[in-house]
């Protein structure tokens, strides 16, 4: 497998060709279910592949481009989803127990629009159980390989949808990132990963693991496969509160500017802990930015460094609430017990893996009587210095550099069971899901064992196509051959 | 109950109290290994204790909305057999459940 | 009037009631699917109201709407305001979190001036949804103690309601019956609810506590499943009684939660606030804030229609009546005052409108204002007696209007003249002398054997009181 992603067709290019007539939308599933056939076994992306659905797809965009109908800007585009996102009558698990047997009878309005705009759903992707973990080694159905070194995680939690298309199985995955959960396994799949500004895209349907964080974004082969996602299932849903009332600028528009005259910061207070590797394809990001016409300047963003600390709180108190609804009396699991109280308590003990345990313990033990103040209280407070802090910044930078993930791939099993020791694979992306601003992972080049390493390009509220022009400009630089 | 300003160190005593709260049953042995676990996190909070933080306004929305609504027009409703056929039990048009004891509101 | 027989000894008795009110939309409070009563179970669902995995809240506008309505119309300030989660688990509350509003209402500070003048304050009407409804199977009663399963309906589940939260400025069963009354009264004419506490669409939990004069507040115990007015003040009379007989036999009352029994008029223990309830209220992040602009407050303000205190009065200015006066308030209650007004309006007798109205009509009256009019000029004027009046007011009932002078003619009636009843008086006397002479002694009984004797030879065109005065008259 190519560890960079641009040998690998782009979802522009096939949607073109199917487009036009040139190609099938069938042709294009059954090559992306070869692939599957040959290498999901080893790799593990999908809790349930649609190949019956994925065809019976194909055939009607098929027909309506005979029929000379246009079906979208995704004609024929092949998805992988994580299987935290409703699909009506297809299972949906968060990768747990706990919903065993529950066929949702509604679509997320992402499905909905992705499906309006000609794609195609391939399949259901692995993650760890509720979006909880960094690995996708936290699932019920066990893990996910990382198709770049199958010994290696390949990040998550949504891993699944990374390594989907990092191994060519889809052309492009989605995931929801509450805390790095789409830039972290982009960085260690070698793909690009974008988490939107919060309110960006509908969160309806995407099964909540904290609600004031969760955002769904894309994996994608190319900057401008990320753009045009993001221009098709972004846009205000008046399903969902939180969503941003406003129409997004094109994406694809923005990424035709380059970076002439843009500054970019670099955090002169990120908190250490990087790989020499990480740290070095850094450096060559910032210089070849600077080569591009940039401005490179130092910021200073104080409260990054609390920003795990903030996130550790944060989540699982909202994660505490939001997963109560898993007590066994209208979908899912339920062990029987001699009174509805009693099963609650078992169906809860069997249904959730160690990690979400983990989390709702700490997240009740946040908010309670007593503690409110003392925790979450104050994690919210430092989610404000932590904003004002990225605003101070963005007058100085019109974007910021820092790595994605303190190091590539790591082997399944390394970071042991010390749960804090995997919290900090996402030291870099918290803070910019505390503060609900757009980063990206955009994969440049190579680090340790010759696996992928990945920039993250951050940007203030809204300011996705400055995000998008230098992400354009890294990936534009990198297939240059600049490295 | 009081408020304590810096976090008390937690004891097998209050994550069985959580666990009550969050209707997660853990055997003796998981108590034992939680409490060392949050005990460890909640240790690491103890550097936010530090900040000043007196002066700061909580954060509670990532993007400040107001006024959301909704027109109040009926849309069509879900079917019911739909929801019922993966509901762990059913009956009569309900969902069945255990005798409902130690939960009276 | 009371219904109650009032505590014993110097006890003071302590109120403050919740009462949840469902709001008269056409959908829940977060989500589009039916808010209506009856419907077959688990029809009026969608995922919200499900708590299905996914589904995100979205506030309905016209519920705050009428929130707002409620707020105004209970003179509370309304204000910036936000939603949170209250965390519990029960089977029918389908999110094991109920979306309510906890440090920031949107109504506060309000009050209620009852039909007495009592002035009872408001602390809070906030808004919040409804829970789900469990059936108890097997067992005895459909109790939930002894039932051997539940079957959970999620119709009613994210149904609009809105708590108003009194102050403890209640201190009779009386009292607390008549706020309860007058609220729904205030409801019905905003058209914020149905308020009908058979069907739950207007529930009330009490706190009561007792003390002695000048001695501090007892310990509240709150009562819940109150489901008539009736039961209001008999559940409160039940718990005060009991907490005084605990007090007075040396025991202490403990704070609990009560549950009214109607089947053995019994307050039980439902639960002690001993296990202190932990609620982990955080702000619902799926909701933004809501702050409605003083354009809205004001125009739903200025939408407000008459409320029934004002109309009290109102009517009672108009018939001379007290405003406190049972006829005036069943009339209110009843929404026919405007009919009432119109018959003093058409020339009518307002008084004998209000009486006419309070005991001919128990729903909206049918007979034109200007028939009713003429009818009471005529008893006014002395053409008819009370009596007389009364037969046309049925014929007038019974045929949906009429001419009442006509009505009158029809049957023969007119009201005899003063000389023509002093005649018949004196016959009476002759007539029955014992009866007389029992009356002259002060046989109160006595004089309606002679009441009766003049009516039947008048035909009953004869005015009883006038007769009566003329008895009086005479024996003196
Ligand atoms: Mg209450
Ligand atoms: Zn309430």
């Amino acid at each position: 497998m190519s560890p960079d992603s641009s040998s690998r067709p782009t979802a522009r290019a096939v949607a073109a060709e199917v487009r036009d007539g040139s190609r099938k939308a069938l042709d294009v599933v059954e090559q992306h279910l070869a692939v599957i056939a040959a290498r999901e076994p080893e790799i593990h992306a999908f809790n349930v592949v649609l190949a019956d659905e994925a065809r019976a797809a194909a055939v009607k965009i098929d027909e309506m481009v005979s029929a000379g109908e246009d079906p979208g800007p995704l004609t024929g585009v092949t998805v992988a989803l994580k299987d935290n996102m409703c699909t009506r009558g297809v299972p949906t698990t968060c990768s747990s127990k706990i919903l065993a047997g529950w066929l949702p009878p509604y679509d997320a309005t992402v499905v909905h629009k992705l499906r309006d705009a000609g794609a195609i759903v391939v399949g259901k992707t692995n993650l760890d159980e509720f979006a909880m973990g960094s690995s996708t080694e936290n699932s019920a159905f066990g893990p996910t390989h990382n198709p770049h070194d199958v010994t290696r995680v390949p990040g998550g939690s949504s891993g699944g949808s990374a390594a989907s298309v990092a191994a060519g199985f889809t052309q492009v995955g989605f995931g929801s990132d509450t805390g790095g959960s789409i830039r972290q396994p982009a960085a260690l799949c070698g793909v690009v990963g974008v988490k939107p500004t919060y309110g960006y895209v509908s969160r309806y349907g995407l099964i909540a693991f904290a609600s004031s964080l969760d955002q769904i974004g894309p994996f994608t082969n190319s900057v401008e496969d990320a753009a045009l996602m993001l221009d098709v299932i972004g846009g205000h849903d008046p399903l969902d509160s939180t969503s941003i009332p406003q129409q997004h600028p094109s994406l694809r528009e923005a990424i035709q500017q380059d970076v002439t005259g843009l500054r970019i910061g670099r955090i002169t207070d990120l908190p250490a802990g990087a790989d020499a590797d990480v740290v070095e394809r850094l450096e060559v990001a910032f210089d070849t930015l600077r080569a591009a016409g940039a401005t490179i300047v130092d910021v200073q963003v104080p409260a990054f460094t609390f920003g795990l600390t903030a996130y550790y709180l944060i989540a699982p108190a909202e994660a505490s609430s939001n997963l109560a609804r898993y007590d066994g009396v209208r979908y899912g699991m339920r062990v029987e017990a001699a009174d509805t109280n009693a099963m609650y308590g078992v169906t809860r003990a069997a249904g959730f893996g160690e990690e979400v345990k983990r989390r709702i313990m700490l997240g009740t033990y946040a908010l309670s009587a007593g503690y409110y103040d003392a925790y979450y209280g104050k994690a919210l407070k430092v989610r404000r210095l932590i904003s004002d802090d990225f605003e101070r910044a963005y007058q100085h930078a019109d974007a910021l550099l820092t790595p994605t993930s303190p190091s590539v791939a790591f082997q399944f099993g390394a970071k042991g069971d010390n749960p804090l020791a995997m919290y900090l694979c996402d030291t870099y992306t918290i803070p910019s899901n505390l503060s609900g601003q757009p980063g990206m992972n955009v994969p440049f080049g190579t680090g340790a064992h010759g696996l992928p390493v990945g920039v993250q390009v951050l940007a203030g509220t809204l300011q996705e196509p400055t995000m998008f022009r230098v992400a354009a400009a890294l990936e534009r630089e990198l297939s240059g051959g600049l490295q | 109950m009081p408020e304590p300003d810096v976090p008390v160190r937690i004891t097998p005593a209050a994550v069985a109290k959580v666990a009550r709260l969050a209707r997660l049953d853990v055997t003796a042995d998981e108590l034992q290994r939680m409490t060392a676990q949050l005990d460890g996190m909640l240790e690491h909070f103890a550097d936010i204790d530090a900040l000043d933080l007196s002066d700061v306004e909580p954060m509670t929305q990532p993007f400040p909305l107001a006024n959301v609504f909704r027109a109040d027009v009926v849309q069509p409703c879900l079917d019911r057999d739909e929801v019922l056929a993966v509901a762990p039990a059913a009956e009569d048009g309900r969902f069945r459940v255990p005798p409902i004891i130690g939960l009276e509101l | 009037m009371s219904e109650y027989d009032g505590l014993p000894g110097d006890w003071q008795l302590v109120i403050g009631l919740e009462v949840h009110v469902e709001l008269a939309t056409a959908t829940k409070l977060f989500s589009a699917s039916p808010n209506r009563f009856g419907d077959e179970p688990n029809t009026n669902i969608d995922p919200v109201t499900l708590g299905l995995p996914g589904a995100l809240p979205v506030l309905n506008e016209r519920a705050v709407e009428l929130a707002m309505r409620i707020g105004l119309a209970l003179n509370c300030t309304v204000r910036p305001c936000t939603f949170h989660r209250k965390n519990y688990f029960y089977p029918d509350m389908p999110k094991a979190y109920q979306v309510s509003q906890y440090d920031q209402p949107l109504n506060v500070d309000g009050f209620l001036d009852l039909p007495n003048g009592v002035r009872v304050g408001i602390e809070r009407a906030h808004m919040e949804e409804d829970a789900g409804k469990s059936t108890h199977v097997g067992g005895t009663g459909g109790r939930v103690h002894g039932a051997s399963y539940s079957l959970i309906d999620l119709n009613r589940a994210g149904v609009p309601l809105v708590e108003i939260v009194s102050r403890p400025d209640i201190h009779s069963a009386d009292d607390a019956r008549s706020y309860v009354n007058e609220l729904r009264g205030i409801l019905v004419a905003i058209g914020a609810s149905d308020a009908k506490m058979e069907e739950g669409s207007m529930r009330v939990d009490a706190n009561v506590s007792v003390h002695k004069p000048g001695a501090p507040l007892g310990t509240r115990c709150e009562i819940k499943n109150v489901n008539s007015v009736r039961s209001v003040g008999r559940a409160i009379e039940y718990e005060a009684r009991r907490q005084i007989d605990l007090i007075e036999s040396g025991e202490a009352v403990r704070q609990q939660t009560r549950h009214w029994d109607e089947s053995d008029s019994r307050t039980h223990t439902l639960r002690s606030k001993e296990d202190a309830d932990d609620y982990r209220y955080f702000l619902e992040p799926d909701l933004v804030p809501l702050v409605p602009s003083a354009e809205w407050i004001a125009r739903v303000k200025a939408s407000l229609p008459m409320l029934p205190a004002a109309r009290r009065s109102r009517l009672a200015d108009a018939t001379g009546q007290p405003a406190n006066s049972e006829a005036v308030t069943i009339v209110v209650e009843r929404g026919q005052d405007e009919y009432v007004l119109s018959v003093g309006k058409s020339g009518g007798n307002s008084a004998r409108a209000l009486v006419y109205v309070k005991e001919a009509f128990a729903d909206s009256p049918i007979v034109p204002a200007a028939d009713l009019a003429a009818l009471t000029q005529m008893e006014v004027s002395g053409a008819l007696t009370a009596t007389q009046a009364k037969i046309v007011l049925a014929e007038l009932v019974a045929n949906g209007g009429g001419d009442a002078s006509a009505i009158a003619a029809a049957h023969g009636l007119e009201a005899i003249d003063a000389s023509a009843i002093e005649k018949l008086v004196d016959e009476a006397i002759a007539a029955d002398p014992d009866a007389w002479q029992k009356f002259c002694s002060g046989d109160a009984k006595a004089m309606g054997a002679l009441v009766g004797l003049v009516m039947k030879a008048s035909k009953g065109k004869a005015d009883g009181k006038a007769v009566t005065a003329l008895l009086q008259q005479r024996r003196s």
